[in-house]
């Protein structure tokens, strides 16, 4: 059965095709530095400004945010 | 349980105090992930104990790595939530292939009209004209493996891992190449004289 690309997924592709930048990182690199960047949130301090190729990835990495999201109820649990 | 340092938790797991340590590491791991994977009703205790073994094994096979920058407990439960969402993907996919999936969307690249918010007239037109563009830019600047991992991820929704698995690489050298992909494909936009506010007018916010 062949689907129709839907309006909602070209916008999307247009979307993340034109913010791409030339710097990111990719998905080695932040779960390299994810821990670091929890705890910076975590003490209350500004990570995504602290690291911003790291809250780049994950504002455009599924896969990662996940593992973000899950990681930080994590440790907060464990706090 | 007893509290210990960053190097304490190293020495202790590489000594004569090892069971011990790993016993309360262990523990650690279990409750932390009980969190983590509380809105997947899916997963039953017996595999956060799987996923915590598995994990346990790569932290210690990877103690060297561990540079002190974060918590060794946050550096451990890192692992064993990458390692949980690896398996819970893993299975999520295992009987989809990738082929039958890009498949069900590389033929008709035509839009159907949004059902909540329908178009005016104008908006149609030019929606209409942006996913020509997008649909002959994919196809002329794409390899056809980026294509089709383009497609899985981004269209159907499978997970960079599950893609990357099936095309015999890694999720960071995937993530890597769509990145060349897309750098690629907004020139091509931007040549084209297409912008954030075409893709606006067009579609509303993203």
């Amino acid at each position: 059965m062949t689907r129709t690309l839907e309006p909602d997924m070209i916008k999307r592709m247009v979307y993340m095709v034109l913010s791409t930048r030339p710097d990111e990182i990719g998905c080695g690199e932040c779960l390299e530095q994810l821990d670091r960047f929890i705890e910076m949130k975590l003490a209350g301090k500004n990570a995504a400004e602290a690291m911003p190729l790291v809250q780049d990835h994950l504002d455009r990495c599924r896969d990662c945010r996940e593992e973000f999201e899950a990681l930080l109820k994590a440790v907060r649990s464990l706090a | 349980m007893v509290e210990r340092t960053n190097r304490g938790w190293q020495a202790d797991l590489r000594g004569p105090g090892r069971d011990d340590a790993l016993d309360d590491l262990r523990s650690l791991l279990v409750r932390g992930l009980r969190y983590a994977l509380a809105k997947y009703p899916s997963v039953t205790e017996a595999d956060i104990e799987d996923f915590v073994q598995d994990a346990l094994l790569k932290i210690l096979d990877g103690l060297d790595s561990f540079r002190g920058e974060s918590r060794f407990t946050t550096w451990a439960q890192k692992i064993a939530v990458h390692e949980a969402f690896t398996e819970l993907r893993r299975k999520r996919w295992e009987n989809v292939s990738l082929q039958d999936l890009v498949t069900q969307y590389e033929g008709d690249f035509t839009p159907t009209v949004l059902t909540d918010s329908a178009p005016s007239p104008e908006q149609e037109v030019t929606q209409q004209v942006l996913t020509d563009v997008v649909k002959r830019l994919i196809n002329e600047e794409l390899t056809e493996h980026q294509r089709q991992a383009m497609i899985a991820i981004v269209i159907a929704g499978m997970p960079v891992e599950e893609v990357a698995h099936r095309m015999g690489t890694n999720r960071n050298a995937l993530y890597k190449r769509l990145h060349d992909a897309r750098q690629r494909l907004k020139k091509r936009l931007v040549a084209e004289g297409i912008s954030s506010q075409d893709v606006l007018a067009a579609f509303g916010k993203p």
